[in-house]
């Protein structure tokens, strides 16, 4: 694959990861990958109106029928089809988890799920629209990959690496626009199953994935002030885990402190802790949404609310710490 | 490529089918003494009439075959009658079918696509046959195949209607405009809780389907001759998807089932039961 952006351009705006879904089905569709993509009737939303308007004979929009659209998605690959399936986290998989195990999973079908929305980020919509647990229900398939993109340079990167394997992915993407922390080529491409070590530092590891990454980045830098050397991981994909990453950061560092856009039950820290508890147990912190479902308000707001903030990964990185 | 199925089955021929297709059903529940002997035996007259009544194009010795018809069970626990007509129509070895539900077997309690060769879509939660039949029907119209190639029979049960997916399918079917399937309904009026009337009424099925742009047929779905017509005249079709609503007996061909549908719904007979069964088969009591 081609670098999206050349390096050393000045920093671009901010954008969020959900943006880089339809640009991306674009390249894929020009490059003349045998794509099709679906829709539920949010495809403004989550940009699958991007390929609707490029190239018409590979999109789909089947009405708010998530179920429909999975089972339908399910069929095109049986044609051959490398299919994309775009909808917000809370219904897909919320509204079609069984068709999800049954026709995508079970059936080891070439489907991309792209989960637009994800997370407490979305904002003022409030709980109803806000998945915490989708990491779980995804996760707990066999056979499933599921990725956490950071910004939307890796979010670019994910999206049309699903397309050169014939596995079940599960993207989740956000709403909200983030800061750009891929800005060149000195850091390293996204990759299943491989972690991206941002940061070096041996006092102890800090994890995260999705929108809790650019403040970890910032906690490590506020550590480092104190003289903490933290290591910082960017654990888009969680599943297949980067086990050897996980272990090596615990031989060398001796505590972890996990942070994700999640229910703290099923996601990222779960991951990790099965990890650690298998291969290395050390001190484990995690920050993330503490078994509570979530409310409107905005998305800045909301962060500080359930605490996923930079301070937060401070605070558990210190209780990590004291427990060396 | 031609199509395997070029010399349909006369009609003594078809009727025999239907008869080793009904043996083989309470055989395997009874060696397994677990599975759905109901609903396979009201679906055995479709299944003889889309293998070997020369409706559906297909070729045992190349399952993958890229233009073939795709038989579709949605009603995915009625996998005796599936796993009967595919050994039949020479998919796997007939010594394979004692093995139904064992551990390591392809032969399993549902469905499992290509387990064995030929079986199109897991399932067993039911509902998602249509719509995985509009996936493929989009998948051909974009791989420009001709009208009467790649044609899709999808076989839903009727207690399986209540599952609103179902619907979501029908409806997008007639929106895109997807001739290719045709849904073979078989409408025993029985579901796993007792009779369809009394747990959630469907009717008038037919006014519904059609209402959602299909065209519909309604025919005697133990008249294997009838039902082969039926389907064949939906296969030529090429305005609208079709369904065929086959007015079936749950149990039908063994008279301890027929007379009491909701209690064969899910197990297998006991050996008695089996050897009055097999007599009944083959007398043709049905």
């Amino acid at each position: 694959m081609t670098s999206p952006r050349p390096a050393a351009l000045p920093t671009p705006p901010p954008a969020a990861t959900r943006e880089a879904y339809g640009p991306a089905l674009v390249k894929l569709a020009d490059a003349g990958c045998d794509i099709v993509a679906l829709d539920a009737d949010l495809s403004a939303s989550t940009g699958g109106n991007k390929l609707a308007a490029s190239h018409p004979d590979r999109w789909f929009t089947v009405g708010a029928a998530e179920q429909n659209m999975i089972s339908i998605a399910a069929g095109l690959a049986s044609t051959g089809k490398t299919v994309y399936a775009a909808s917000f986290a809370v219904f897909m998989p919320g509204h079609c988890f069984d068709q999800i195990r049954v026709q995508i999973a079970q059936q080891r079908m070439n489907v991309k799920l792209i989960a637009s929305h994800g997370g407490i980020s979305v904002g003022e919509d409030g709980a109803s629209a806000q998945a915490i647990e989708d990491l779980a229900l995804m996760t707990s398939l066999p056979g499933m990959n599921v990725v956490v993109p950071s910004d939307a340079v890796e979010a670019d990167w994910a999206i049309r690496r699903a397309a050169e394997d014939d596995e079940p992915w599960y993207i989740r993407l956000g709403r909200p626009k983030l800061p750009i922390i891929h800005l060149d080529e000195s850091i390293s491409r996204f990759d299943l199953g491989h972690a991206e070590n941002i940061r070096e530092g041996d006092d102890l590891t800090l994890i995260a994935c999705g929108l809790m990454v650019e403040p970890t980045i910032r906690a490590a830098d506020a550590l480092a002030q104190e003289g903490i050397g933290a290591r910082v991981l960017n654990m888009a994909s969680i599943k297949p885990l980067d086990e050897e990453e996980v272990i090596m950061a615990a031989q060398q560092t001796g505590a972890i402190v996990c942070a994700e856009e999640h229910n703290v039950i099923g996601g990222l820290g779960s991951a990790v802790a099965r990890t650690l508890a298998r291969h290395c147990p050390v001190p484990m912190e995690q920050v993330g949404i503490e078994d509570r479902f979530g409310q409107s308000g905005p998305w800045q707001a909301l962060l500080q609310e359930y605490g996923l903030t930079a301070e937060s990964v401070v605070a558990a990185a210190k209780r990590a710490l004291a427990r060396k | 490529m031609t199509t395997s199925t070029a010399t349909p089955a006369d009609t003594s021929t078809l009727l025999d089918v239907c008869k080793r297709i009904r043996r083989h059903i309470v055989e395997m529940t009874h060696a397994a003494q677990s599975g759905h002997p109901g609903g396979s035996l009201s679906a055995t007259e479709i299944f003889a009439a889309l293998y070997f009544g020369g409706v559906a194009r297909h070729d045992p010795a190349n399952p993958q075959w890229t233009r073939r018809d795709r038989v579709i069970l949605s009603k995915g626990h009625a996998t005796p009658v599936v796993y009967a007509t595919l050994a039949e129509a020479g998919y796997f070895d007939r010594d394979l079918i004692s093995s139904f539900r064992t551990l390591g077997t392809e032969l399993q309690g549902h469905v499992v696509r290509n387990k064995p060769p030929g079986v199109e879509m897991s399932g067993g939660a039911l509902g998602m046959g249509l719509s995985f039949a509009v996936g493929i029907a989009l998948g051909h119209q974009l791989d420009g195949l001709p009208d009467d190639e790649g044609q899709i029979f999808v076989v839903v049960g009727d207690g399986e209607l209540n599952e609103g997916q179902n619907w979501e399918a029908i409806m997008s079917a007639s929106h895109f405009g997807l001739h290719r399937i045709t849904a073979i309904l078989d409408r025993n009026h029985f579901q796993n809780d007792g009779p369809g009337d009394e747990i959630m009424r469907i009717d008038p099925v037919g006014n519904k389907w059609a209402a959602f742009g299909w065209g519909v047929q309604h025919v005697d779905g133990h008249d294997v001759e009838a039902v082969r017509d039926a389907l064949l005249s939906a296969r030529a079709r090429s305005d609208a998807p079709q369904v065929v609503i086959c007015e079936t007996v749950k149990g039908r061909g063994v008279s301890f089932m027929a007379e009491n549908p909701a209690g064969w719904h899910g197990k297998g007979p006991s050996d008695e039961q089996l050897a009055q069964a097999l007599e009944e088969i083959e007398a043709g009591l049905s």
